[in-house]
């Protein structure tokens, strides 16, 4: 307490412009400073865009009162020449936490042990990683060491939030005056509501474990929020109270990566709340979708470093893309502004604050505009916090937050001399230090030694030759008075000549008192050299300057990548054996017309003078693959965190630049249903896509998809393989009894809805209440007859079918059950003997099951064996001896039927769409490779196109690496080579955010 | 335990009937002559309509047909093929029965220099993987522990034998050593970053290595039975014993190199060795052979070639290096039996049919130390061979009809083919 009155004297003794009438004062009379201070003859830029020459600024309490250029100083100003200086308002970085320690994450595999299910607190929302009720202030300690870091960079003013969990509640707006109060400082205690996919350190509840779990999260508490506000629910909830309370603040989310971003997007898009997005900095390579969003951004600077590839094996671990976005991502500020996205650009993500200048500068170098920069920081930040009346321009009424520097912001000589922050000044560089940098020639003891000074003006150094002989030399300039110490020409003697002198005006010519080395004194003259060399360098500097090379994006924007996304072709396939998978059979010599995306045709001696031919003689032509069973291209597939998890949906999380996808299009394969896992009974929605490799997310799903959902049955959903023993069920009892609870519990929910009586939407319930309906389908992991059985019967008796098991390896000893039920099988085609569940399952099940009439297919669950499934279908002609072209089918037309996209795909039929695979053998051959795989007619596989490929990586790699290495032997930092994890999901696949 | 021995018992009961699936077949007691077949060799040498001979259990004579005359049991197997035992070397088979079920589990043993663990006598000649290696002509295997620096003594079996004394075609052929790994994984789960990086400790991961080898050489010199592990490692510095170094990249491969000549191995083999394409000229120089990273694998990095796995094998073999295939990884037991399929593979991607052949055949052989007696339809050694009724790397036509290990006419059958009748019965009398 004692400190915090000392410290209000300092402020009311020096700075004198607060005058808080109603605190009690008992240290002294009660000052008040209305004086004005005044800034004249500078540029002062008013907003980016706007200036004034010769301009006066004056402010008054902290504030700023007059701004113009004909403006009176009132007698009682403090005036301050700036002649040739410049005005800028300060900063604003609307992502930090400043102030704010984030809390320790609890280590250790949130799988191990017996997990935390259930919430930490009580009165809140259920989920601890949902914390609107935070406020930031309650753990903010205002950190003046780090502040001062921040002022030396020009900002003014901070919004800093607790970054940690899901929703993380509001944030604070602080000035950065280190000698106010708190009570000046805090500007807002609740002036942002912030989020992100993270969950919260100081919770160990497992729920949710993926992304899209935290998705499926953030819309459920949104429609528990409307329930609650509506006044329906009997409990006290504070986390929603918070949450309806904050709902008019600006919503920055911390998205983390541009498609992130997308997801974030699509989430507050669904409730009406768009949020402020802080991006990842690879935004560029899909700018049109990043606008799309409609959002803000408030984007990082943390341009990668480049990687070190001197070593070329460890080279090797660096992958095109992530070279590329060494090379392409300072120009993602430039792409923004010239996409006309509003951004705010943040110190997060800097290893130090004091890099900002210089990223800013190298953004500059690469496209963006000065102004736009500043914008970024000063205007645009206000504005998205609301508070342009008060911050981020020089004008009346607002706070005195500026910098006064030396020129033009972010040009390469610029300096900050001073940053005011609430009319109080903190001085970066000293403005009245007169620069001594130069060469001199220097006459002591009658001798001449050549002097040169350089470096900071405020630091400067100093070198001292003569003759050819450097001499040892130390500076010390402070003050006006300037010290300098040199040694002797003889080394092998300890002796120093000392000099000072005290600086004035005209420092080309000074003179003082000197000590010699044997302690005589006398005096000295320094002469300051006539020198034009160093004005020429700055010249040449910058008319070398070369414009930074940058290599265009591709579609995705990595290996394999195309620079335009491939089109839509009309092509006539001549003379190919196709396998029409309908009841024409296997055609040979056949011709296929394949126009606007669809077959328009199929027989013999077609033409069309429109279509590109590609002949076909010798090959085979089939539809495209589907595998009803898949993990590529998504960024999450397990929702573990609780027993059913039919909230989540992996259209969500579908990752469309997974190289997976396109070495599934060299194997043949156009469709997936990108599966949830089976870490519970109930799993999550499935995304059912096309490999449109290059396209956005978005535009790979199927249109009007079909409605799928993952269950799981056996030793994964009992968690019998990890050790975890706390979640029900644990045993093939408890699966049904589960599957029975919740489907009575939709149908209960479903009647309540349907009543009109007021109902709280539950996602879950929803999607439960869908397959109840028949509106949603179900594709099972499955594995041992009884539980299959089990299901089944469950199913019947809420009078739905189950749609597809899946793996299904021991269907054969209950086809004739699956057949009665009407429910389809997809299966691999010889695993076996990995767990338990496992030991019966023979490569002759689908052989047997599609012998018993049930529609089979063959699937993957893995990224490598998807690339071979052809091959995977012929094992049917091996085990069981099913024909060949009803083989094809397991992986064509059947799964497509599972699917219920056999309208579309599945087979060579007129009308259908136009994804073909053009094989270069026998279909089911080992031997056969895809040729050309194509989807709606455009080709997204061909391996001559491949092949042409492989050199195009090879060459962009090598100039990339030179140019690394160039970026390297230049002095700049590098960053080690290294090699981003890539996992390789399976239905196993426990995956986890933070 | 309960229920296993219920079911046991439940099976012997349901297949009574059935003849003999895991009751391994009797010696060869008559002269058994092939005739018609195109014979695939395995050291890349194709004879259309032959006559093969074999008795009590060797080759005795191979040809084309009608250059020796027939003699015992005639098999035509006209328009049919007829192929060596294929092998699957640094194979986990019959240590492991149901990989996620601990107490099945036998192919890794704790610490972390282990030349002394031999995995023989772990080795389960009754396990049901096993069996059904059979059918797909998978008939000898190379029986490999796992885990460690070091991880122990491998062994080379047949696959149809009472016991694993009987099973044995080479015991103790080789030592194994997982080279350490020049590249790390981050911990995420200790909050790292998940992606590969240097591996800091990689250098003081071979001085240790090193240190072990000089060691044992000065153990073995003083030969007293006081440290099993030094001991056990004789057989690398005399010859006896192959020493197979499980490595991945290119440089950790040019460290084995040098690793080798300064510690005088006499025999080396590379396991997996994913970037040996990259060094095929110095491993030829060295007379290094290598057994492939799985054929059917992903590429490891993001930027290559998507047939590169598919084209591993044959990249090394144009550059003349001594190859052939392996398949540890995941699920590595069960999907042995493709190994058939994985040479197809390569055939698909460039490789001539009868080379891919040699890769699961003749090189494995005699890179494993046992083309004298196996690896090649050759007079004189054993008759482990198969007649299929089409092309057996391709899964199309990979049809076995008969199959002998040592002369000896073995079955067919297993515990898929088992239920397989069983079920297909289920639906027949319905």
């Amino acid at each position: 307490m004692k400190k915090l009155l000392l410290s209000l004297t300092v402020i009311c003794g020096i700075l004198n412009s607060y005058s808080q009438d109603y605190f009690p004062k008992n240290d002294g009379v009660n000052t008040t400073n209305s004086n004005y201070t005044v800034f004249k003859n500078a540029t002062i830029h008013t907003t980016p865009d706007t200036e004034i020459k010769n301009g006066t600024l004056v402010i008054q309490k902290g504030k700023i009162v007059q701004v113009g250029n004909t403006i009176t100083p009132p007698a009682n100003s403090v005036i301050i020449d700036l002649k040739g200086k410049h005005i800028y308002a300060s900063f604003i970085d609307l992502f930090t936490n400043f102030g704010i320690e984030k809390p320790k994450q609890k280590r250790g595999s949130p799988f191990r042990g017996n997990p935390q299910y259930e919430a930490s607190r009580e009165g809140y929302y259920w989920n601890d990683h949902i914390r609107p009720e935070t406020n930031a202030l309650t753990s903010f300690k205002y950190d003046a060491k780090k502040a001062t870091e921040y002022v030396k960079e020009g900002f003014g003013v901070l919004n800093t939030h607790m970054p940690d969990g899901i929703v993380r509640g509001t944030g604070l707006l602080v000035a950065l005056n280190n000698e106010g109060t708190e009570g000046d400082r805090l500007l807002s205690d609740r002036s942002s509501q912030f989020l992100s996919f993270s969950k919260s350190n100081k919770s160990k509840q497992i729920y949710p474990t993926s992304l899209m779990g935290a998705m499926a999260l953030l819309r459920q508490m949104y429609y528990d929020a409307d329930w609650y506000a509506g006044g329906n629910a009997t409990n006290k909830d504070l986390s929603l109270e918070a949450l309806n309370r904050n709902k008019n603040l600006p919503q920055i989310f911390e998205a983390g990566s541009r498609i992130n971003g997308f997801r974030a997007d699509k989430v507050g898009d669904q409730f009406n709340t768009q949020y402020i997005l802080v991006g990842g900095g690879d935004e560029y390579a899909r700018i049109d979708k990043v606008k799309a969003t409609n959002a803000k951004y408030i984007i990082p600077l943390d341009f990668p470093e480049a990687y070190d590839v001197s070593d070329p094996f460890m080279a090797n671990l660096v992958s095109l893309g992530d070279m590329r976005h060494w090379n392409q991502a300072p120009t993602n500020p430039s792409v923004l502004s010239k996409n006309g996205i509003t951004f705010s650009l943040t110190t997060h993500k800097l290893k130090k604050i004091a890099d900002l200048k210089d990223r800013i500068i190298k953004a500059i170098d690469y496209g963006l505009d000065k102004k736009t920069a500043i914008a970024a920081l000063t205007t645009v930040p206000a504005q998205i916090l609301g508070k342009s009346n008060l911050l981020g321009s020089i004008k009346k009424g607002s706070y005195a937050n500026f910098l006064i520097t030396e020129g033009e912001l972010f040009s390469k000589d610029n300096i900050i001399y001073e940053n005011w922050v609430q009319g109080r000044k903190n001085i970066v560089n000293d403005m009245n230090v007169i620069d001594i940098n130069g060469n001199y020639s220097l006459t002591v003891a009658g001798k001449i030694y050549d002097m040169s000074i350089s470096g900071k003006p405020t630091k400067p150094k100093a070198e001292i030759k003569l003759g050819e002989t450097k001499l040892g030399a130390k500076i010390n300039y402070k003050n006006d008075w300037v010290t300098i110490t040199f040694t002797d020409t003889d080394t092998t003697k300890t002796q120093y000549t000392r000099i000072v002198s005290s600086i004035t005006d005209s420092p080309d010519l000074w003179s003082g008192k000197a000590i010699l080395p044997n302690g005589a004194q006398t005096s000295f003259s320094v002469k300051k050299k006539l020198d034009e060399s160093s004005e020429k360098k700055n010249k040449k500097s910058t008319d070398t300057k070369e414009n930074p090379e940058v290599l265009p994006i591709a579609y995705p924007n990595i290996a394999y990548g195309n620079s335009q996304l491939p089109k839509s072709e009309s092509l006539l396939f001549k003379n190919a054996t196709v396998w029409t998978n309908e009841t024409d059979g296997i055609l040979t010599e056949t011709d296929v017309l394949v126009k606007n995306g669809k077959i328009t045709a199929i027989g013999k001696n077609l033409n069309d003078s429109n279509a590109k031919i590609i002949d076909a003689s010798g090959k085979h032509l089939t539809s495209g693959i589907v595998d009803e069973h898949s993990h590529i291209a998504a960024a999450a597939i397990n929702e573990a965190g609780h027993n059913s998890s039919a909230e989540v949906t992996i259209e969500d999380v579908v990752s469309p630049d997974d190289i997976d996808i396109y070495r599934n299009l060299a194997g043949g394969v156009t469709s997936i249903q990108i599966l949830h896992g089976s870490a519970n009974p109930i799993g999550g929605r499935s995304a059912i896509i096309k490999l449109k490799w290059g396209e956005s997310a978005n535009n790979l799903i199927y249109p009007n998809s079909p409605k799928f959902i993952k269950f799981a049955l056996g030793e994964n959903v009992k968690q019998s393989n990890w050790q975890s023993f706390s979640r029900f069920p644990q045993s093939r009892m408890g699966v049904e009894q589960l599957y029975v609870d919740y489907f009575s519990r939709a149908k209960e929910y479903h009647k309540r809805k349907t009543s009109g009586k007021p109902y709280r939407k539950d996602t879950e319930m929803e999607t439960l209440a869908e397959i109840i309906n028949g509106q949603r389908y179900i594709s099972c992991h499955s594995y041992v007859q009884s539980e299959i059985n089990m299901l089944m019967k469950v199913a019947e008796k809420f009078n739905f079918k189950i749609n597809t098991f899946t793996h299904i390896l021991e269907g054969y000893k209950l086809a004739d059950k699956m057949v009665a039920h009407g429910v389809g099988g997809s299966t691999f085609s010889d695993w076996w003997a990995y767990k338990y569940e496992v030991n019966d399952a023979i490569p002759y099940n689908a052989a047997i099951m599609h012998k018993q009439g049930v529609v089979t297919a063959i699937n993957s669950d893995d990224g490598e064996m998807s690339r071979r499934l052809n091959q995977e279908a012929a094992k049917s002609v091996k085990y069981g001896g099913v024909s060949e072209e009803d083989a094809l089918k397991f992986v064509t037309l059947n799964p497509a039927k599972l699917l219920h996209i056999d309208d579309r795909v599945g087979s060579i039929k007129i009308g259908k769409d136009a994804d073909l695979v053009l094989w270069t053998d026998h279909p089911l051959s080992i031997y056969a490779k895809a040729e050309k795989t194509i989807i709606e007619g455009t080709i997204y596989f061909d391996l001559e196109k491949d092949k042409a490929m492989r050199k195009s990586i090879a060459a962009e790699r090598n100039k990339l690496s030179t140019m690394m290495l160039k970026a390297k032997n230049s002095g700049l930092k590098t960053q080690p080579a290294k090699k981003k994890e890539k996992q390789q999901f399976e239905c196993e696949t426990l995956e986890t955010i933070n | 335990m309960k229920k296993i021995v219920f079911i046991i018992a439940l099976c012997v009961i349901s297949f009574g009937k059935i003849t003999a699936q895991q009751t391994p077949a009797k010696a060869q007691s008559e002269a058994i002559t092939i005739t018609g077949a195109t014979a695939h060799i395995g050291n890349g040498e194709v004879i259309e309509n032959s006559i093969i001979l074999f008795e009590k259990g060797k080759i005795t004579a191979i040809g084309a047909n009608g250059s020796v005359p027939a003699k015992g049991t005639v098999i035509d197997a006209s328009g049919k093929h007829v192929y060596p035992g294929f092998i699957a070397p640094n194979s986990t088979l019959g240590l492991v029965e149901i990989g996620a079920v601990r107490a099945t589990d036998d192919d890794s043993e704790i610490g972390n220099y282990n030349p002394h663990i031999r995995s023989i006598i772990a080795y389960n000649a009754e396990s049901k993987i096993v069996e059904s290696m059979r059918p797909n002509g998978v008939l000898m295997a190379q029986i490999t522990p796992r885990g460690g620096r070091i991880s122990g003594t491998s062994s080379i079996v047949q696959l149809d034998a009472w016991n694993w004394e009987d099973a044995t075609i080479k015991v103790n052929d080789g030592i194994h050593i997982n080279w350490p790994s020049s590249f790390t994984r981050g911990r995420w789960w200790l909050g790292e970053d998940p992606g590969y990086k240097s591996n800091e400790k990689y250098a003081e991961q071979i001085t240790e290595l090193v240190d072990f080898i000089h060691q044992s050489k000065a153990s073995i010199k003083s030969n007293t039975a006081e440290n099993l592990p030094h001991l056990a490692m004789k057989g690398v510095f005399d010859g006896a014993k192959t020493l197979f170094v499980h490595v991945n990249t290119e440089k950790e491969i040019l460290d084995v190199l040098r690793f080798s000549k300064e510690n005088n191995i006499k025999k080396i083999v590379l396991v997996g060795a994913y970037e040996a394409y990259k060094v095929a000229n110095q491993l030829k120089q060295n007379n290094i052979p290598v057994l492939a990273t799985r054929t059917h694998s992903t590429p490891q990095q993001e930027d290559e070639d998507y047939d590169l796995p598919y084209k591993n094998a044959k990249l090394l073999m144009d550059a003349g290096v001594l190859v052939a295939l392996q398949n540890s990884g995941q699920m590595e037991r069960a999907n042995a039996r493709n190994l058939p399929f994985q040479a197809g593979t390569v055939a698909a991607h460039g490789l001539d049919k009868e080379k891919a052949l040699q890769l699961i055949t003749g090189n494995s052989a005699k890179i494993l130390g046992i083309d004298s007696s196996t690896g090649t339809l050759e007079v004189g050694k054993d008759a482990t061979l198969f007649i299929s009724i089409g092309d057996a790397l391709d899964m199309r036509t990979n049809q076995l009809e008969k199959a002998f290990i040592q002369g000896r006419d073995i079955s067919l059958e297993s515990h898929q083919t088992k239920l397989w009748k069983r079920y297909s019965g289920k639906y027949n009398s319905k």
